[in-house]
């Protein structure tokens, strides 16, 4: 071995004795770990229930004669999310490590996905796509930036058209959106809807008229007491009792409620902190200019406190999206729910580790690049 | 008097509580409605009927012919149960964790980093069934059970320690809430940890102190300013994440009210006592952290 190698094992492994002795314990852990793990995945683990049902994880029982739309949604979202990375990433230099990274992953999932020869035709088209979106965002930044928010405005209701049907298109109810295709429209949902109110509930924590501000505390604090599974079992079995009786309430919806009604309470604290990071000299000078109370509002704290919140909110983003397993327990069936209805067939009894390890892999490549992305954003915006 | 601006303010929160008036009589209205003709009264008294269904772990007596307040009790123990063991587990996991995050062996960084970024991105949820499913679930029989150091065994009954046996969802689900708040306590730990200035190791270490005291007398005490806060909200996360004791079986406090609900058909009272309990709970703990919290505070003049 090279010495500058042996001299980095000294430095990191091996510099004193009680060090060394941690090193040999944590090698000869880790070579047990992966000796399980790999007779495990070799041997003994049976991953034909994943190929089999890989349809139902992913988008439930949607019809299969519509997966266009599917495919079209996924488009729309991925050449939406990229325009934005784009533009939100435009300072940073491109590396060709990071475009060489990016043809690698595209290229496994080509090659290990067990889906058939179109299905990869198509996951190349928008793997493509996302590439041409993330440098028409970085070039076109300047332009780009004001009409962000109303692309992703515009999206919502298209993709909603295009998943729900109606005005032309064939319906599909709403107990056949199940899947990852649920999770991640409910989250979208849920935290698009929970902002508003949240942003209310903050505004209201801090304003100076006492009625407001104690129903805020008094909704904040109540919500932020109680588990979510609380809040859910709620959404399910009350709603209807508060409501009209000829008024019957989909699944969907109330769970979309409960998490809102959740999402908004911890939304409004993490706004709350943005709102009291603004030097108070920013609202005295405001108000020398002569502007109203609800101005000074819209024009000088909003901007200056979101922008000071966009890492909180994206931690937010990723609790929800790992709390809308929870709605497996209220009887939908997304992603963790679809999981354990497989696993309920008697074919497929014993795969616990195999099913619950994918879906665990799912959702981990969802918000680790959700949170690597929120650090890059926090290094930029603080830059 | 239009041009008061008190005037507006007191205008605005009487047309606020009035408007707040109207949607509460609306859907009070309903409620009662619906709960009519479903033919409920609201009322506490169902807690004195015949309870009428098993519950699988009874730290204190209890037979199906016992009212529905004992089986709340029985649930409400069961839940004390897993939160004080886990908060007691978790701190130690979770502190070990962090300061292994900076440890300056390569391989204990990573292990750790790799521990912590595996357990904080995945849903607590997929844990459980996890640890429930995939690893209690698949221990063999109580015949050929496991031996680990000769004092712990491990089989379908659960975890036998010398002195008592957990069950296995009791063990499941305590070790799936330790390992998840470890992983979040291990990150609030480490940027305690780092934001007590370097001077300080600087100025211990040229007293002559060795790595391990600097970190026991110096450094910790330090950190743990900054550290209780967000430690706290990771507590109260704890205790009603344990409700998820649902999806495994372990009869807790929701669990038990869950069943009084599918039993009685009482939505209202149920509702509100799974909130009166856990918020007392967030409250006992939040008030209990709080009081520590003011004692490592810095004694200004």
């Amino acid at each position: 071995m090279t010495n500058e190698k042996l001299i980095w094992l000294r430095k990191n492994l091996f510099s004193t004795w009680y060090n060394s002795l941690l090193t040999v314990a944590c090698l000869l852990f880790l070579f047990w770990v992966a000796r399980g793990i790999i007779t495990w995945v070799t041997t003994q683990a049976q991953w034909s229930v994943i190929e089999v049902n890989l349809r139902l994880f992913l988008v439930g029982r949607f019809p299969q004669t519509l997966y266009w739309r599917v495919w079209t949604v996924l488009a729309i979202a991925a050449i939406v999310s990229a325009i934005t990375g784009g533009v939100f990433f435009h300072k940073q230099q491109l590396t060709k490590r990071g475009i060489i990274i990016y043809i690698f992953i595209v290229g496994v999932l080509l090659f290990i996905l067990p889906v058939d020869l179109i299905s990869r035709l198509q996951l190349l088209l928008i793997g493509v796509l996302i590439f041409a979106g993330f440098g028409v965002g970085r070039n076109f930044a300047e332009v780009l930036t004001p009409w962000l928010s109303l692309l992703w405005l515009l999206s919502f209701p298209v993709i909603f058209w295009l998943i729900g049907g109606g005005f032309g298109l064939q319906s599909v109810p709403t107990n056949l959106w199940n899947g990852l295709l649920l999770t991640l429209l409910m989250a979208a949902v849920s935290i698009v809807l929970s902002f508003p109110i949240g942003l209310l509930l903050a505004l209201g924590r801090t304003s100076d008229l006492p009625v407001v501000r104690w129903f805020s505390i008094l909704y904040i604090e109540i919500v932020r007491g109680v588990p979510l599974v609380g809040i859910l079992f709620l959404a399910q079995v009350m709603l209807p009792l508060f409501l009209p009786t000829d008024v019957r309430l989909d699944r969907v919806l109330r769970g979309i409620a409960g998490l809102v009604l959740f999402s908004a309470a911890y939304m409004a604290e993490n706004v709350r902190g943005g709102l009291q990071s603004i030097p108070r000299g920013q609202i005295e000078a405001a108000k020398a200019l002569g502007l109203n109370t609800i101005l000074v509002v819209l024009l000088i704290i909003l901007p200056q406190a979101l922008r000071a919140v966009i890492p909180a909110i994206v931690g937010q983003f990723i609790s929800l999206f790992k709390d809308t397993s929870l709605l497996s327990l209220v009887g939908l069936l997304e992603l963790t729910g679809m999981a354990r209805s497989i696993l309920a067939q008697p074919e497929f009894l014993d795969r616990y580790a195999e099913v619950y390890l994918f879906i665990g892999l799912i959702y981990w490549v969802f918000c680790y690049s959700m949170s690597l992305a929120s650090r890059r954003l926090e290094k930029q915006l603080n830059q | 008097m239009i041009n008061d601006y008190r005037f507006w303010r007191i205008l605005g929160q009487f047309l606020a509580v009035f408007l707040t008036a109207i949607v509460v009589v609306i859907l009070w209205e309903n409620l009662n409605r619906n709960l009519q003709q479903l033919g409920i009264q609201f009322g506490f008294d169902f807690l004195n009927q015949q309870a009428s269904f098993e519950i699988g772990e009874r730290p204190i007596s209890y037979k199906p012919t016992d009212t529905y307040s004992r089986a709340l009790w029985v649930g409400l123990i069961n839940s004390l149960r897993v939160a004080i063991a886990g908060i007691f587990l978790t701190t130690i996991v979770g502190i070990t964790a962090g300061i292994a995050r900076l440890s300056d062996n390569w391989l204990v960084r990573n292990i750790s980093m790799v521990y912590v970024e595996i357990f904080r991105n995945t849903p607590l949820l997929l844990q459980l069934l996890f640890w429930y499913f995939a690893v209690f679930l698949s221990f063999p029989q109580v015949e050929n059970k496991i031996s680990i150091w000769g004092f712990i065994s491990l089989s379908q009954s659960g975890l036998e320690l010398p002195w008592f046996t957990l069950s296995p969802e009791f063990s499941a689900l305590l070790l799936g809430l330790t390992f998840y708040t470890a992983a979040f306590i291990a990150e609030i730990v480490r940027g305690g940890i780092k934001s007590v200035p370097q001077g300080q190791w600087e100025a211990a270490r040229s007293l002559g102190l060795k790595p391990g005291l600097v970190m026991r007398l110096v450094i910790f005490p330090q950190a743990l300013r900054v550290i209780i806060p967000p430690l706290t909200s990771q507590y109260l996360n704890l205790t009603k994440n344990s409700s998820l004791a649902i999806a495994i079986g372990y009869p807790d406090i929701y669990f038990v009210a869950s069943s009084t609900f599918n039993q009685t058909g009482r939505a209202v009272e149920v509702i509100l006592l799974i909130m009166l309990t856990y918020l007392i709970l967030s409250l006992s703990i939040s008030l209990v952290m709080n009081l520590f919290n003011r004692s490592v505070q810095i004694q200004e003049r």
